[in-house]
Formats: structure tokens, C-alpha cells, sequence
């Protein structure tokens, strides 16, 4: 075998590597460049949106606050996307998981209100925040369950029970739950002042973002460090290969779902605890959707999860000035969002597609054998 | 409608079609994958194509079918040169395929796929007719197709004989077959190639064959090209040629006489078998013909009851009274002993869809018992991951990229999957040591000799012979006590194929106990030992390699154990 060039050992990795970091890059470039156009078509100025998002979202120590306060549930709704997705799920019901555990928080607060010592309020808060996590759990580990033993359909079920969460919530909300003094708004008795959870000192953010940040540290090590998660991405890749190898792939699917659960539903508990205070119709503000967008523009990779998420909270966050300043209705951002997320999903067709970035190639290897990888490919 | 129909006895509608290539060169970017090859193809004789993949004889059809264009040469089509820019221009000449993978719509019946397929396909389809129509075309068939049962229900070979009855009712009159027999029994393959063989002598169809088989090249076709690494190395007339005068045409010729123990494969059948067994001593010179070779030796047809009974301690792989549930279509999966012993290769012949893949999903824990045990070394053995490392099972898919890798992975991590939950010193492992598997990938890819650039290359970038030399690195590596294997050679080329069965006995020689589920016969007669058939989900014979008899064996495969006369056919649906 000839090699008519030499080809530095770091080329290969080099090529790979920027083919995942480029394609994204340039699919949401793209997705920019299409909502100027739509911009522009409503006779405003994309560089005057881009600029009021930039000022907004990250021009100053305040805005990078008020973006960080939205990352924190953004990174735990995309979590709960990007777990089961590596193995092979598309769970897209993040948001029925944080309203019913936001629920879930507000009760427990409720019925823990009285304790007065200060292990008591620890306790009440540990359970706040550990039955939070359950809930959620259980609530997409049952889609989990439901997809292992009975065959349903993962990504409908999520949405569905979306739907059903929200019904729950909004009954529970205006009957059995409702404190009577939510007048304008239905809404759970208010947390007392010491359930209410504080700031990252130093900063105007909450704790969760702590949280989140560490869930995402955490999930990432499970799913690319431990030998856990590489079984997990066996199952993920290849079901059949996962089975021949006796790995228990229907325990892992049950596994990964009820983790992705809990991060969303610590999303709900903060959003209850460290946001609104009580759990009302305002815990359905499409975080969970959100999530599903940064966790596709991630590529399911939990680190990447975190600047995705900075970035679009960064858009979500400009959103009241950029209609203050440019008279643009507030779907504004779910237009830029659906844009982005079609750029994204219309890019997953271009990998392997450049010849600069698939070492495989970069030549015809001459051996026997090899040249087959051209012809192969039945035309039908 | 029906007066167009093309019946094969309507003699005269369209005779056989020649063809001719003259210099055909096609290159992607810097890679010739053909370079100036000619061949010609007479009205109504049968051209056989051989070489190894990536020899080019996929590229030379798709180029003759409109798929690809050619860099430069001519295509002469009935004496006039042509220009195929499309494949609806090549069926328009009469050029027809039948792929190597099938083409039928799954969820659609045979009548269905047939019609749809036709390029004259009313708006309105009056299916009465049609069917009645149909019933009559098939009628003047050797084989029969059940018209009205979803294509998905059917067992591959029915559907390769549907494949090639779609290109007759096209009315194509010169037929391509990429290796039309790899999922047929050897009686259905026989059926099939003399079906074609007689339109081919009645001069209503010309056919450029494309197979790994030599057996079904002396035997069926008249002229022979042999293509290797693009270029054609020889051909001729069949008559003239020798087998062993193809394989060196097909591996160069120094290679075909410097390694005649590892080229194995078809060419060395007779050769390979003596080595694997010593005292087999009844093997004409290159007589690869199995068929008479076995019905030379002693034929015992009465051997039904030989099977080795409960007592042999020997044995690695115990089952007795397996009841599993089926896919739709097979009998009930009911084996009552079975055996495998340390240092045997024990295969399972049978035509697809008796049972074969509901077996191997049993031993791998993919399919529950309704009752049965399964004993390894005789403990109660249940598939699960600890198990089979305990016991040393390991497992050897068909298509191994779909079955056995996870494409999206490198080579290395695909390598590592037996042992990447291990540390050095067997102890479970809770953090992915990154550079082990890296490490051990590499070594394994020197070992076994996989053509990769680079051991983080995704696995799906690498040819299909080197992706199952990266399974066979990883499922033969380390201590071995049973090797259940499922159809490891399809799909493969000849020297992946060689490379696989060599394994394979290398395996057995070290005490691994092989049980080696085979839809090609020829295989199993290669390899095994012991062989039993499966047919409608148990197993009706058991005989031992010397008392192998071809024609036997094809009888109880085709799952008539009473009578003796009956034509083979396929599974019942």
C-alpha cells in the first residue's frame, strides 16, 4: 500500500472532530440567516435584532444574569432529552415532567410548612427537591417502561402525557390545590420564605444552575466515561448488537428514562422554589419544548448541552426588549427557534458528506478489498 | 390488460438479447474501479462473472443498468452501441436485474409487487384479472409462489424466486443475477439455475450471472469473465477452464498456489475437508462436487436415529426439550436434544425460516423458553452477560454490521464490546479505560489483519470483509468454550469467506466446541462434523460427516421425512 503524501497522525481525529463541531455551527448559521430573511421580509432589520439580542443577553454583567437564570431549568430540560436519545429514544415530553413535579414540590412544601426547628426546614426542603426528582422519574420511566414491555411508541407517549400533566395540573391547581387567596391566578399555597430557595452568592442567579451545571458534568461521565454508558451506547446504536453481547438493554431503557425524568423534574423544583414561589399555570412556559432544541443542537452530548443552552436562553432572555424596541410580537422567538431547530435536524444528512472531513476519502486505498467501500451501496 | 401479458410460453414476443462491453472504464475520482475490460454476452448463452468483491463486477452492471456512467467504452446492445443514461433506458432494452438484496415491497403480496413493478401499470387495477392473469404465468414456472400472503411472510428463497419471476414477467431478455443462489437450498439453487439455463438454451434470454460458486459456473454457464481489482484477468469458454484455472484468474495467480490451505472457500472443498478431518480418506482430486462425492462414499439414509445419546459427558452445549414459540410462519420451535462436544463443529443445515434464527435468538437470550433446558458445560446456562463470560459462549451473527456492531462506534470500541466492563485483572470496571481499548484495538487490528485508517474510524466505514475480521477479533479472542455461529459467511467475499471458516477450524482445533446454523449446505459439508437439519422449527436428521449424503440431507431439509420422492419445496407460510 502506497501512501503518496504523508498524513500527519493528528489529521484523522482533527477531521472528525471539526466535522461535529462545523456542521452544527454552520446548520445554525444558516438557521440565522434564514430568520433574517424572515426578518427582513417583516420589513425589519436583522442586525438590529441580532445586536438587541447580544445587548440583552450578554451585554452586560445584568444580562448575562438574567440568561443565566433561564440556562439553569434549560439544562436540566435538554438532560432529559439528550440521556434517553443516546440510547436510541426520542423523548420529547420534558415539559409534562417539570409542570407534574413543580406540582409535586408545591405539595410537599404545603404539608411540610410547620416544621420549625432547623433540621426540620433542611428536611422539608431535601424533600421538596427528592420528591421532585421521583416524580419526574416515574413520570418519564414510565415511558421507559411502557416502550420496553409493551412496544409504545416513546416520542408519542412522551407528548401525550404532556398533555395529560398539564390537564392534571390546571385541575389540581383550580380545585383540590388551589389556596384561596390566588385570586387573578390560580395557583398552590406560596412556599414560606425559608422554602424558597436562595442565590449563588455573588451572583443574581439560584442554586439550580449549580445543579444543573453538575447534572450535566454528571451525565456526561455516565454516558462517555463509565462502562455503564458504554453499554448504554452499544444498546443506543445497535439493539441487536447490545442483546448478543447479554447486555440487559431493557433495564437500561427503564434506567436512563427515570434519570432523565429526574432532571427534568429538579427543573420543575427549582422553577417552583427559587421562581415563582407557588406551582401555577406558569410552570407550562415551554421549557421543556426548549430543551428538546438545545439538546438536538447539543448532539446529545451533555457538555455541549451547557453553552447551547447559554446561548438560547441568551435569545429567550432579549425577547421582552426586542419587542419593546422593535414592535415584534413575543412568538418572535419561537419563530427563530423552529428555524433553528429545522437548519439542525436538515443537517444530520451531512455527515460523511465532505470529503475534507472523512479521513476514509481522502484516498483511494488500493489494496483489495477496499475499493469495494465505493461500489458498495445497492442502487434499489 | 392481459393481452400484453408476457407468458414465457408466448414463444415468440421477444428473443434473447446480446450484449457486448468494449473497454468499459469507470473511475471515481482516482479510483479505477473498472479499467478497459470487454466481454461479450451471445443471444442466449449464460456468462458467468467471477471475482472477489471490490473486483468491480458490481460496478460493471450498474454501469450496464443505467446506474453509474461509464468513464469511457462503448456498451453494444444487440449489435448497436448504446448509451444507458437511466435504468428505465436499460429496461427499456430488455436489460433486467435481480439484486443480491431484495427489492420487493414488504407489507405488498406478490401479486401486488408484480403489477406495480410493471412500467404499463394502469391507474385502475382490476385485481380479478390480474390475479387470473398471474395464476396462469405462474403456472408455466418450476416453482411455485404463493400470490396473495405479504411478501414479509415469506422465507428468502421464495422471495429470490419472486425476484427472479418479476424480471420474467418485465419481459426482460437479458437478465443480470448478482448472486442469485446465496439463499437458496443446493436443489432449489439447481431448480433455479436450470430454469434459467432452459431460456437461456430456447433463446429467449441472455444472463450474466454474477457468483462466488464454481460448481454453478461448470455446471450452468457456457462462457466465463473473471475480473480482479478492476481488470479483466481471463475467460473464456467453460468447457476449458478448470476450477483451479478460475481461482487463479480470480486471486492472482501466485496466490492461488502459494496459499491453497487458507484460500479453503469452494475451490479447495475436497482439500479443506481432509485437513479438517484425518481420516477422510474417500476424496477424489479436485472433486468438488458434493453432491456425487458424498453419494460415492457410503450413503446411510437410515442414520435418522444415530444421534449420540444423554450419556456423552463430552459435551459443551446440552439442550433437551426446547419448546419456543415462532415468528409467524414456522411450526412451533421443538428441538429434543441436541449436542455440541468440545473440539466439533456441529452444523444446523435447513432452508431459511425453519426455525434457524428462532434457535440462535434462544441461545443469545432473546427469545423465552416455554420449557427445555439448556445446560454448558453442564451447568444450567441462561444467556445473560455474566453468564456467557463465565461460560465462555461467544457469538458469531450473520451481517455482522447489523447484527454484531454498533456502526456509529469506532473499530476499537466495537472490538472492545467483550471485555470493555473488565479490568486487567477480570475485575468489573466502573470508569471506560479509553486507552485500553484504543490500545487493545490496535492490537487486535495487527492480529487480525483489519484494513482500517485508523482504530477511531467509525465501523461502517470499513468494508464488510473487515468489518467481520473486527468481529472475528473480538468474538474468537480469549478462552472459547462454545461458538455459536450464524451463517458467518454471507454476504462475504472470497476471502473474508476463506479467512472465516479458517477461524473457524482453527477454533475447533483448540477444543472450542462449534454449533454453526448454515442456510449454504456447502458450508456445512465444509465445516462440520456433525450434521443435523432443521426443518419447520425441530430437527428431523442427524448424520455424521461421512455419512453425509447430499441428496438425504435435501430431502429432510425439505421437511419430507416420510416420503422419498417428493420434489423440494419451500417452507409452507
Amino acid at each position: 500500500m502506497s501512501i503518496p503524501w504523508h498524513r500527519p497522525s493528528w489529521a484523522t481525529p482533527l477531521a472528525r472532530h471539526s466535522e461535529a463541531l462545523l456542521i452544527p455551527v454552520g446548520a445554525l448559521l444558516a438557521g440565522f440567516l434564514l430568520f433574517a430573511l424572515f426578518l427582513a421580509l417583516q420589513g425589519k432589520s436583522p442586525a438590529e435584532y441580532y445586536s438587541l439580542v447580544y445587548k440583552a443577553g450578554f451585554g452586560s454583567a445584568f444580562s448575562w444574569q438574567n440568561t443565566l437564570v433561564r440556562t439553569a431549568p434549560l439544562l436540566l430540560a435538554a438532560l432529559c432529552v439528550a440521556l434517553p436519545a443516546r440510547l436510541g429514544l426520542v423523548v420529547i415530553g420534558g415539559e409534562g415532567a417539570i409542570v407534574i413535579s413543580g406540582l409535586a414540590c408545591a405539595q410537599v412544601a404545603v404539608l411540610t410548612q410547620q416544621a420549625g426547628t432547623a433540621p426540620g426546614m433542611v428536611l422539608s426542603l431535601a424533600l421538596m427537591f427528592i420528591a421532585s426528582a421521583l416524580v419526574g422519574a416515574a413520570w418519564i420511566g414510565a415511558i421507559g417502561v411502557l416502550r420496553h414491555w409493551r412496544g409504545v411508541n416513546e416520542t408519542i407517549a412522551s407528548l401525550l402525557m404532556t398533555y395529560i400533566a398539564i390537564a392534571l395540573m390546571n385541575h389540581l391547581v383550580e380545585g383540590p390545590m388551589r389556596d384561596p387567596n390566588s385570586l387573578n391566578k390560580p395557583s398552590t399555597a406560596p412556599l414560606t420564605d425559608w422554602q424558597r430557595v436562595g442565590q449563588i452568592p455573588g451572583l443574581e442567579v439560584h442554586w439550580g444552575l449549580l445543579a444543573a451545571l453538575i447534572c450535566c458534568i454528571a451525565a456526561w461521565l455516565l454516558i462517555d466515561r463509565t462502562t455503564w454508558g458504554f453499554g448504554a451506547r452499544i444498546a443506543g446504536s445497535n439493539v441487536r448488537a447490545a442483546q448478543l453481547q447479554g447486555l440487559p438493554v431493557g433495564r437500561m431503557i427503564i434506567i436512563v428514562t427515570a434519570m432523565a425524568g429526574a432532571c427534568a423534574g429538579l427543573a420543575g423544583a427549582f422553577e417552583v422554589a427559587a421562581i415563582h414561589g407557588a406551582a401555577n399555570a406558569s410552570l407550562v412556559s415551554g421549557i421543556g419544548y426548549s430543551g428538546i432544541l438545545v439538546a438536538f443542537l447539543a448532539r446529545q452530548n451533555p457538555l455541549a448541552i451547557i453553552p447551547v443552552a447559554i446561548m438560547l436562553a441568551g435569545f429567550e432572555a432579549s425577547n421582552g426588549l426586542v419587542q419593546r424596541r422593535m414592535d415584534l410580537p413575543d412568538a418572535t422567538v419561537l419563530v427563530l427557534q423552529g428555524i433553528v431547530f429545522l437548519a439542525i435536524l436538515s443537517s444530520e444528512t451531512l455527515y460523511g458528506r465532505f470529503r475534507v472531513f472523512t479521513p476514509e476519502r481522502w484516498q483511494p486505498l488500493p489494496a483489495e478489498g477496499e475499493i469495494s467501500t465505493v461500489q458498495q451501496g445497492n442502487p434499489a | 390488460m392481459s393481452a400484453t401479458l408476457p407468458l414465457v410460453n408466448a414463444q415468440e414476443s421477444r428473443a434473447a438479447t446480446s450484449a457486448e462491453l468494449v473497454g468499459l472504464s469507470k473511475h471515481f475520482g482516482s479510483l479505477k474501479a473498472l479499467d478497459k475490460v470487454s466481454l461479450k454476452i451471445d443471444a442466449g448463452s449464460l456468462h458467468a462473472l467471477l471475482g472477489e468483491n471490490g473486483a468491480g463486477k458490481s460496478t460493471l452492471v450498474k454501469c450496464m443498468m443505467g446506474f453509474y456512467q461509464a468513464t469511457s467504452g462503448q456498451l453494444v446492445v444487440d449489435g448497436r452501441e448504446r448509451s444507458i443514461p437511466n435504468p428505465r433506458a436499460a429496461q427499456a432494452l430488455g436489460l433486467g436485474m435481480v439484486y443480491q438484496h431484495f427489492t420487493l415491497v414488504p407489507s405488498l403480496t406478490a401479486t401486488e409487487n408484480l403489477v406495480i413493478n410493471r412500467p404499463d401499470c394502469p391507474a385502475v387495477i382490476n385485481w380479478e384479472k390480474e390475479k387470473a392473469s398471474l395464476t396462469e404465468f405462474l403456472s408455466t414456472m418450476p416453482f411455485q409462489i404463493p400470490l396473495n400472503v405479504p411478501i414479509y411472510k415469506l422465507a428468502s428463497g421464495q422471495k429470490q424466486k419472486l425476484e427472479i419471476i418479476k424480471q420474467l414477467y418485465l419481459q426482460s431478455t437479458l437478465l443480470i443475477l448478482d448472486e442469485p443462489t446465496s439463499v437458496l437450498t443446493p436443489s432449489e439453487a439447481t431448480e433455479v439455475l436450470s430454469l434459467v439455463k432452459s431460456l437461456c438454451e430456447q433463446r429467449r434470454l441472455s444472463v450474466l450471472m454474477i457468483t462466488h460458486k464454481f460448481r454453478e459456473v461448470s455446471d450452468f454457464a457456457d462462457t466465463v469473465s473473471v475480473l480482479r481489482q478492476g481488470r479483466y484477468t481471463g475467460g473464456g469458454k467453460v468447457a476449458d477452464l478448470s476450477h483451479q484455472d478460475m481461482a487463479a484468474m480470480m486471486m492472482g495467480q501466485s496466490a492461488a498456489t502459494a496459499r491453497p490451505g487458507s484460500s479453503g472457500g469452494t475451490i479447495t472443498t475436497a482439500k479443506g475437508r481432509s485437513n479438517a478431518n484425518d481420516n477422510d480418506n474417500d476424496n477424489d482430486n479436485d472433486n468438488d462436487n458434493d453432491n456425487d462425492n458424498a453419494t460415492a462414499s457410503n450413503s446411510n439414509s437410515n442414520s435418522n436415529s444415530n444421534s449420540n445419546s444423554n450419556s456423552n459427558s463430552n459435551s459443551i452445549l446440552q439442550l433437551r426439550g426446547i419448546k419456543a414459540t415462532p415468528r409467524s410462519g414456522a411450526g412451533l420451535i421443538s428441538i429434543d436434544s441436541l449436542d455440541v462436544e468440545a473440539g466439533r463443529i456441529v452444523g444446523v443445515a435447513g432452508v431459511s425460516g425453519n426455525g434457524q434464527s428462532e434457535l440462535m435468538e434462544i441461545l443469545s437470550g432473546q427469545r423465552p423458553l416455554l420449557s427445555g433446558s439448556m445446560q454448558v458445560d453442564g451447568q444450567p446456562y441462561t444467556p445473560t452477560r455474566k453468564a456467557a463470560r463465565e461460560a465462555g459462549v461467544r457469538y458469531l451473527p450473520e451481517e455482522p454490521l447489523l447484527n454484531a456492531c454498533a456502526a456509529r462506534m469506532s473499530v476499537a470500541e466495537n472490538i472492545a464490546f467483550r471485555n470493555y466492563d473488565l479490568k486487567a485483572d477480570g475485575k468489573p470496571a466502573w470508569w471506560l479505560d479509553r486507552t485500553a481499548i484504543r490500545n487493545h484495538g490496535k492490537d487486535m487490528i495487527a492480529a487480525f489483519n483489519v484494513k482500517t485508517t485508523s482504530p477511531g474510524a467509525p465501523i461502517d466505514s470499513l468494508s464488510g470483509g473487515n468489518v467481520q475480521r473486527a468481529v472475528l477479533a473480538r468474538e474468537l479472542t480469549g478462552d472459547i468454550r462454545l461458538l455459536i455461529a450464524s451463517n458467518p459467511c454471507f454476504g462475504l467475499d472470497f476471502t473474508a469467506v476463506a479467512e472465516t471458516r479458517e477461524r473457524l477450524r482453527a477454533a475447533r482445533a483448540t477444543g472450542t466446541a462449534i454449533l454453526l446454523l448454515s442456510e449454504d449446505l456447502d458450508e456445512i459439508l465444509e465445516l462440520a462434523d456433525t450434521i443435523v437439519v432443521m426443518s419447520d422449527g425441530s430437527i428431523n436428521y442427524q448424520c455424521s460427516r461421512d455419512e453425509a449424503d447430499v441428496p438425504t440431507i435435501g430431502h429432510y431439509m425439505a421437511g419430507h421425512a416420510g416420503d422419498s420422492t417428493a420434489p423440494i419445496h419451500s417452507a409452507p407460510v
